[in-house]
């Protein structure tokens, strides 16, 4: 039987970003795949040791646009904790306040461009509009749509007052019923099911082996979410992963659709018990030393290792992102699929390719 | 052909491409499409052919391995053509344009015909961009109507 080898990316109408794969094909059937990444690549952590350590918040913060809250909190976590800083406690609940919302938007995004990518358009559409408002919550308290610039090392940048918090209450209970109108129909609707069940299976087992992490590994069964860990108010907000056991595109969706209702249940939590006080504290010296910081991201586990060495500039900067982790997995569920099945087996790892390639 | 040149301008197809950049701008891209800001009641459509597409919209910066991909798109787009760069990146580099991969600005790869800044830009500005390509196109047709 003849094989064809057909390039899948980088430019793909159901790629937001570019992702190329050299799929080999023998009918419909994909045979074999190699990966090609680079088109995103630009060279942030080598860029980052020229820069003085509290600019690089703004440069890391552009290592991905969509959760370039977490990118910013992770990198301020670790010259924090190089420098011995102890950051007030308003500023822990406010972070877990943004990084939920960060994630929140993060999922509908994703929730969206999946319902695209098997052509139920109308449910993109809806899942974006729901995501406008949480936007436009970020803006009001943030001051912009996507990159915040909100965290800074040693709390965060802007305070919230007491009118923005009722406001953001008032959005996300309003978020929480939008969803429970829309999120039905990405759970039951048929087509849904026809398109997601079953497809890109992976077991618990092969999830481990290959490394998988975030929603990714959730859904195969392992309770493994880095917010166990408790980090900023984690561990006084109470947190609990939610699992699923399927391992197929459908249990993937489904994790996420679980993890916006929690992500909406947890920032409200944390503006709910948001203590009284200051939200920064001064920086004063440089960082020296080295680091290791991990952070549970939309995606899955976010590591930065910081190196200082007693200057304003860092000696080493390595990012290792959640996708990077995903692709091993991806190449394994991959062969033996048909080929229409390819854009949305691609899509349930929430591809960033703008953070695994920096 | 006269139909075609009026027709063009009212329904323009849009064609989106992330030339290395940190993804921020591109959802803002596709937040244009989406009912809050909707550029479909300009006409516009995105699509995902280059063949089909009148503008195309450009993010980031542009390393060296994407700027192959962005001239084959470029030179695949029939004529007329508009070239819009969304975001700093893509105008100049922006807080990238001293990184070793980068090259700075879509213009150091292809003509670009509207500059639309802000990191992340914002949609209203992109919606504004597109309009402003779409007066570019305009132009551009007559010009190759007389020719």
């Amino acid at each position: 039987m003849g094989r064809i080898t057909a390039p899948f990316g980088p430019q793909h109408p159901v790629l937001p970003e570019p992702l190329h794969l050299n799929i080999t094909y023998e009918d419909e059937k994909v045979v074999g795949l190699s990966p090609a990444i680079g088109y995103v690549h630009r060279g942030l952590e080598k860029t980052a040791e020229k820069k003085e350590y509290p600019e690089n918040v703004f440069l890391v913060e552009r290592v991905c646009g969509i959760c370039s809250f977490m990118h910013a909190m992770t990198y301020c976590m670790g010259i924090e904790e190089l420098m011995g800083i102890e950051i007030p406690p308003r500023a822990q609940y406010l972070r877990v306040f943004y990084s939920e919302i960060s994630r929140l938007h993060s999922h509908l995004l994703w929730l969206g461009l999946f319902a695209d990518a098997f052509g139920f358009e109308n449910l993109f559409m809806q899942y974006w509009a729901a995501r406008e408002k949480i936007l436009d919550l970020m803006e009001l308290t943030g001051g912009q749509r996507v990159i915040l610039s909100s965290c800074a090392i040693g709390g965060i940048r802007r305070d919230l007052n007491a009118e923005q918090i009722d406001t953001a209450q008032g959005v996300l209970m309003q978020t929480e019923e939008e969803l429970k109108r829309i999120n039905p129909v990405m759970l039951n609707a048929y087509t849904v099911k026809q398109r997601t069940v079953g497809k890109g299976m992976l077991s618990r087992e092969d999830a481990l082996l290959y490394g998988a992490v975030g929603p990714m590994l959730r859904a195969s069964g392992v309770a493994q979410d880095l917010r166990q860990t408790g980090y900023a108010a984690y561990r006084e907000l109470g947190f609990a992963p939610v699992v699923e056991t399927d391992g197929d595109s459908y249990a993937r969706a489904l994790v996420r659709v679980r993890e916006t209702c929690q992500s909406i249940e947890l920032a409200r939590k944390a503006l709910e018990r948001l203590p009284e006080g200051e939200a920064a504290v001064k920086v004063k010296g440089n960082p020296d030393g080295e680091t290791m910081q991990r952070v549970e991201q939309p995606r899955g586990e976010l590591l930065y290792y910081i190196k200082g060495n007693g200057s304003k500039n860092l000696e080493r900067l390595r990012i290792r992102t959640p996708t990077f982790a995903n692709i091993p997995s991806l190449l394994k569920m991959l062969p033996g699929c048909e080929m229409a099945d390819v854009p949305v087996i691609v899509l349930s790892i929430d591809p960033c390719i703008s953070c695994t390639e920096r | 052909m006269e139909l075609i040149n009026k027709s063009r301008v009212k329904s323009p197809w849009l064609l989106h491409y992330d030339g290395s950049s940190c993804n921020g701008c591109d959802i803002e891209v596709l937040a244009c499409l989406t009912p809050i800001y909707d550029v479909e009641r300009f006409g516009i459509i995105n699509t995902g052919n280059p063949k089909h597409a009148d503008i195309l919209l450009i993010t980031g910066g542009v390393n060296k391995k994407a700027a192959r991909v962005v001239k084959n798109l470029y030179e695949q787009m029939p004529e007329p053509k508009v070239v819009v760069a969304v975001g700093v990146c893509a105008c100049s580099g922006g807080v990238f344009h001293d990184c070793y991969n980068i090259l700075g600005g879509i213009d150091r790869v292809i003509p670009v015909d509207v500059y639309v800044p802000g990191c992340a830009a914002r949609p209203e500005a992109i919606i504004d961009g597109v309009v402003r390509a779409l007066q570019v196109l305009a132009a551009k047709t007559d010009k190759e109507a007389v020719v």
